[in-house]
């Protein structure tokens, strides 16, 4: 399946940085990435190191796993948005029950996908999280342009 | 441990090896595990704790774990034994994962563990207060097992959500 790339305020190209302790989910979600036209910036394998790259990197969009050694994601989120207000984060995880959904949304997540992340769902939400944070500049404390 | 608990698994490997790897997987055998099982080939661990404590392993034999390296990840036609490990650790977290999801939304609070690489020649055994069942997975790129040892922590069997079946 081919995606036109995905966009947000004339960028070239959207930046992620890819959670996940699994190598091999970030295999996927960077490949993924780059199907959606998008540039991977940063990988972490944990939270705490989600957090110093987010610092490092400043993404677009964070595609964060939650059951992670270390630090959970959902953690993690609640670090970032703290000192990053507008950051676009997607919970992406196999765990999706309500409690942990919600959880995520209220630390400051935008969205959720469970796993196993069907391509055209991944990008219909990204591009979504995307056009939302852009039509919210206000909101969120944008600082991304 | 009955099938009101044991479905979820069942449903989610289904679900997870049809959604990843594009084929069925056919549930060919159910045992009570009693120290007989051994490991087919490459396996993960995923704990469980909560109300419902023990952990669940999946064990691909190495066909199917080649196929899943191969197929999902996009490995070379001859991928190495830690792409293997990586992506049967990865299925195991997805499968435990969906299940798990299920079960919390029908009123079992529990917490799920990162997976790790099951490295045990024997399967688990069963205690006084765990019992493990084995559950063995066609699929038209190899066999499968599922081994599960769980037990109630803390409620009492009256007190379990409703549709919530006892050991």
């Amino acid at each position: 399946m081919e995606f036109k790339p995905l966009t947000c305020d004339g960028k070239p190209r959207i930046r992620f940085l890819v959670v996940d302790d699994s190598i091999f989910a970030r295999k996927n979600l960077c490949r993924l990435v780059q199907a959606f036209g998008g540039e991977v910036v940063g990988e972490a394998s944990d939270g705490v190191a989600a957090i110093s790259q987010y610092d490092t990197t400043r993404p677009d969009i964070v595609l964060m796993d939650i059951t992670m050694p270390k630090m959970e994601g959902i953690e993690a989120v609640e670090h970032i948005v703290r000192d990053h207000p507008e950051a676009c984060i997607v919970m992406v995880s196999s765990v999706g029950y309500q409690d942990n959904i919600l959880s995520a949304l209220q630390k400051g997540a935008r969205h959720f996908i469970q796993k196993p992340v069907k391509p055209e769902a991944l990008y219909e939400i990204i591009q979504y999280v995307l056009n939302d944070a852009a039509a919210q500049p206000q909101a969120t404390g944008d600082v991304r342009s | 441990m009955k099938m009101d608990l044991i479905q979820p698994f069942v449903n989610s490997l289904d679900a997870v090896i049809s959604e990843t790897m594009g084929y069925t997987a056919q549930i060919a055998d159910v045992t009570m595990d009693e120290g007989h099982y051994r490991r087919s080939g490459i396996a993960a661990l995923v704990s469980v704790t909560g109300e419902i404590q023990g952990s669940v392993v999946l064990d691909m034999d190495n066909q199917a774990a080649q196929e899943a390296a191969t197929g999902i990840a996009g490995a070379p036609d001859a991928p190495s034994e830690d792409a293997m490990r990586e992506a049967v650790c990865e299925l195991t977290n997805m499968v435990i994962g969906n299940a798990v999801t299920q079960l919390n939304d029908r009123g079992f609070k529990f917490k799920v563990h990162p997976p790790e690489v099951y490295m045990m020649e024997e399967g688990q055994a069963g205690t006084k207060d765990t019992e493990t069942i084995v559950m063995r997975f066609e699929t038209p790129k190899g066999k499968i097992h599922l081994s599960i040892a769980i037990r109630y922590k803390s409620r009492r069997a009256n007190d379990r959500p409703v549709g919530a079946l006892a050991t």
